[in-house]
């Protein structure tokens, strides 16, 4: 191969390298920045109450993180590609009522069939959702919150007015609900496991770049060659099947389900995966970020009860927190266009 | 393996068409449009274009604004399918059906924005939807990095493959473009003005990596408006004027005056009355110094005179919206002073601007200049809604009259004021955007592309309405790309290259040459 260029270094080139470290390490001051806050958070409640690093408090925490890491890590696919799933509270309690209505009406029925009805009824939701914003191009944001009230509308219908309570259900599906493995609950490892391979797929494989190239520039990846329809059909069967995942793990851990089951949880999903670092208009963050923000938010909510905190404030927190998120976010893109237009007005 | 030879300046003699083994008829062109026809509505971009594209030759696309230099590019690309016409690949028939049709075919596409992802690294970039997997499918980030290095170091430019590609600059986004094309195995390498945004030693260093691809036997066609770039790359030149071919030759047997006369070659458009009525204009009412706003535009100083209408010229990227923006105060402005009618305004003031007798009519009005969803009424009456309402209502009846009486004036055809103005066409939107501002009564109007994608019939009837304001004592500054609207329409004619105004010529001086060569930074002959 001989070709002939000038060897030139390019103009600017060490203030771009220099601002693509600033950058990084402002992305890893983010994680880091969330881990310090969840380790102060710790160390004050603790210290004001011994009992809050009890191993039942610390299970209590894990067990209520769960969820919310199961569906963050759907959300996260989901917000990466530009999207959003505001429906996933209304799958996790269909999902919910219909795992316990298949076992109660069925005392015989082996537990994994049940949970795999719970599951599919997740991601039948999130096909649903899927057609609609990728092939019939209808805003994610305004189809699921379609779905939210059309899904736990159905539950409302199935239900009504009834419940399925702890006395219904198999011994052996609620037992799994609190069971533990080396003193931590099963559900906390599913939502583990579920984390690295979502983790895994996001960072590793094709579909999971996918993803990311879509939500970074959707005109772009149409150029390219990636086939958005079916990459972000995917997104959403994905966040639905974990959503009826998180149904079928609900009905085991507490045992009673209504129709209100997960009612509202949404939101929390979207703070989590906000807070986490998942830029809400897509191509950016990680589902560790997410699951950090998930961990936070549980954190939050057990702790500030203890340190006495007034209930009212421990909202304006969780809020706080995503408003300094998302400040943090457009700081950082409002930096890097600054310091684009002064480059460029340097080589004029 | 081809060697490159590089002159002193460091581009090939010209002439020369790097076919490696000539043999008794010359090999047929890596890809040919021949008489491809094109239109948009009404509007026919393409009408005959005809283009060759041969192994190891640099081929320039030259033609004015509007030429169909663009829609020849999108056939290429794929991206949009000609009406009629023949594509050709190695002499062989075909047809693109989307852009993975011409990717395959080895054609990529630099587009004069590059569309790169800002949040993947540059290695990503290169390889988006193509990344090396290793085992269980994994991506092997670390093939792909190695690769995406060496592509990176075989142009002869340095990037972290690791790095985000926001940040990039305009002339690096281009390099990961071209690294993206060169892992394709790209026979042909098309560049929609790549030159647009870049320094010069920026430039130099496009052309060295363009003419090491060259000597590899790619073929490539260069879109520029600068003939200096052109008579350095290319070897061989097409002229293109309203969607059709006039000429193809080398470039060696041609002149930068014939080449100008091609792409000029028609008689201003009959429809473009020249205004007859010159009185002796006014007093300055807007005078704009020393305006700069860093990456767009510097040291810009004008004046426009009541009664006066002054185009600005220059071609697309000069600045020339960017400077109607800043004046208005949409954009901030890093430097400088803008004066209406004696009044120093206040910068990035819009409302102050407004209050001063300015009134800014954009370039994209589906954008810009328009709520489209909303009302016919609304939309013409908006700027005034503070005049129309009272107690802080918008009252109906004052609101309905206002806009009527406008509508009239320009013959809007609209069914009904109530209807969303999304349902009008080009023309009447922009009559509605027209009426919003002249309803302000301004004294200084600012029109950026007024007639861009409008019939002609429309054209004619913007055209008599500006002259009308101008007879009124209204000072006019005219943006506009359309070389024949510019002449007919100018008092004087203000040409912008590169951010900086060039040129001030008074109507007597102004003709087709002197603004092309104005605009391009080509010196008249000596």
């Amino acid at each position: 191969m001989t070709v002939t260029t000038r060897p030139s270094t390019p103009p600017g080139g060490r203030q771009q390298e220099g601002r693509a470290a600033l950058l990084d390490a402002v992305l890893r001051f983010r994680a880091l920045g969330l881990v310090v806050a969840l380790v102060l958070l710790v160390t004050t409640t603790w210290l004001a109450n011994s009992r809050f690093l009890s191993a039942q408090s610390i299970r209590d925490i894990l067990l209520s993180a769960a969820l919310t890491l199961l569906l963050a890590c759907g959300m996260t696919m989901v917000v990466v590609g530009r999207g959003i799933d505001l429906s996933v509270a209304s799958v996790l309690g269909l999902s919910a009522f219909g795992t316990a209505t298949v076992l109660a009406d069925h005392p015989g029925l082996p537990v994994p069939l049940a949970a795999l009805v719970g599951v599919g009824i997740g991601a039948a939701c999130g096909a649903v959702n899927g057609v609609v914003i990728a092939y019939g191009r209808v805003p994610a944001l305004v189809a699921t919150l379609g779905t939210l009230y059309v899904f736990r509308g159905l539950v409302y219908f199935l239900a009504g007015g009834s419940r399925i309570s702890a006395g219904e259900l198999p011994r052996g599906f609620l037992d799994f609900g609190t069971a533990r493995v080396l003193g931590i609950p099963w559900l906390f490892l599913i939502a583990v496991a579920v984390l690295l391979t979502v983790g895994e797929f996001l960072r590793r494989h094709r579909a999971g770049r996918d993803l990311y190239a879509i939500g970074s520039h959707e005109e772009a990846a149409r150029l390219a060659g990636i086939p958005i329809p079916s990459r972000l059909l995917g997104a959403y069967v994905v966040s639905g099947t974990l959503a009826g995942l998180g149904g079928v793990l609900y009905a085991a851990r507490y045992g009673t389900v209504d129709a209100s089951a997960g009612y509202g949880m949404e939101l929390d999903i979207v703070a989590a995966v906000v807070v986490g670092g998942v830029a809400i208009f897509g191509g950016s963050g990680s589902v560790f970020g997410a699951a950090l923000g998930a961990l936070l938010l549980t954190v939050i909510n057990n702790a500030l009860p203890v340190l006495g905190v007034d209930p009212f404030w421990q909202r304006a927190v969780v809020g706080a927190l995503i408003i300094a998120a998302i400040a943090l976010d457009r700081l950082v893109a409002l930096r890097l266009a600054a310091s684009l237009r002064r480059r460029d007005a340097d080589v004029h | 393996m081809a060697a490159s030879r590089p002159t002193p300046e460091g581009h090939p003699a010209r002439g020369e068409h790097g076919y490696e083994t000539p043999r008794d008829a010359p090999p047929p062109p890596v890809v040919a449009l021949r008489d491809v026809w094109k239109s948009y509505g009404a509007v026919a971009a393409l009408r005959g274009a005809h283009i060759e594209l041969h192994a190891g030759e640099a081929h320039a696309l030259v033609g004015e604004n509007g030429a169909g230099k663009s829609t020849l590019i999108k056939v290429l690309a794929g991206v949009r399918k000609p009406d009629r016409g023949v594509l050709e690949l190695d002499g062989v028939r075909t047809e693109f059906k989307g852009p993975q049709d011409a990717r395959a075919a080895g054609v990529a596409v630099i587009h004069q924005e590059p569309a790169l992802f800002p949040d993947l690294s540059v290695a990503e970039n290169v390889f988006a939807g193509r990344q090396p997997r290793g085992r269980f499918g994994r991506i092997d980030e670390r093939a792909m990095r190695e690769r995406a290095h060496a592509l990176l170091a075989r142009l002869g430019v340095p990037l972290d493959p690791r790095r985000p590609a926001r940040g990039l600059s305009i002339a690096d986004q281009q390099i990961v473009e071209i690294a993206k094309a060169v892992s394709l195995e790209t026979r042909a390498l098309v560049m929609d003005e790549p030159t647009a945004a870049l320094s010069g030693p920026e430039v130099d260093r496009l052309f060295s990596v363009v003419n090491a691809l060259r000597a590899e036997s790619t073929a490539v066609l260069f879109v520029s408006h600068r003939f200096a770039e052109v008579t350095a790359l290319c070897q061989r030149v097409t002229v293109l004027r309203d969607g059709a071919h006039v000429s193809t030759g080398p470039l060696a047997e041609t002149s930068v005056d014939r080449l100008v006369a091609q792409m000029v070659g028609r008689e201003p458009d009959a429809l473009f009355v020249r205004r007859r009525e010159q009185r002796p204009p006014g007093d300055v009412v807007l005078e704009v110094e020393g305006l700069s706003r860093a990456g767009a535009f510097r040291d810009v100083g004008f004046h426009v005179r009541a009664g006066e209408i002054v185009a600005l010229a220059g071609l697309v990227g000069a600045g020339r919206s960017e400077v109607a923006r800043a004046v208005f105060g949409v954009d901030r402005r890093d430097a400088g002073r803008v004066t209406v009618a004696g009044r120093t305004l206040p910068g990035g003031r819009p409302r102050a601007a407004m209050a001063a007798g300015l009134a800014l009519v954009p370039e994209d009005r589906r954008q810009q200049g328009l709520v489209l969803a909303a009302s016919v009424q609304r939309n013409a009456t908006l700027p005034r809604a503070r005049q129309l309402s009272r107690f802080g209502f918008l009252v109906g009846g004052a609101e309905r009259r206002a806009a009527r009486e406008w509508a009239g004036r320009l013959r809007t055809r609209y069914g009904d004021l109530d209807d969303p103005v999304g349902t009008l066409s080009g023309g009447n939107q922009q009559k509605v955007v027209l009426a919003k501002w002249l309803a302000t009564a301004p004294r200084v109007l600012i029109v950026d592309e007024p007639t861009r994608g409008i019939d002609i019939g429309t054209k004619a009837e913007v055209h008599r309405l500006l002259a009308r304001l101008a007879a009124d004592g209204v000072a006019i500054l005219l943006i506009s790309s359309e070389l024949p609207e510019v002449l007919g329409m100018a008092d004087r004619v203000l040409v912008m290259r590169e951010g900086r105004l060039v040129a001030d010529l008074p109507r007597e001086a102004a003709d087709e040459e002197s603004v092309i060569r104005a605009a391009t930074g080509q010196e008249a002959p000596a």
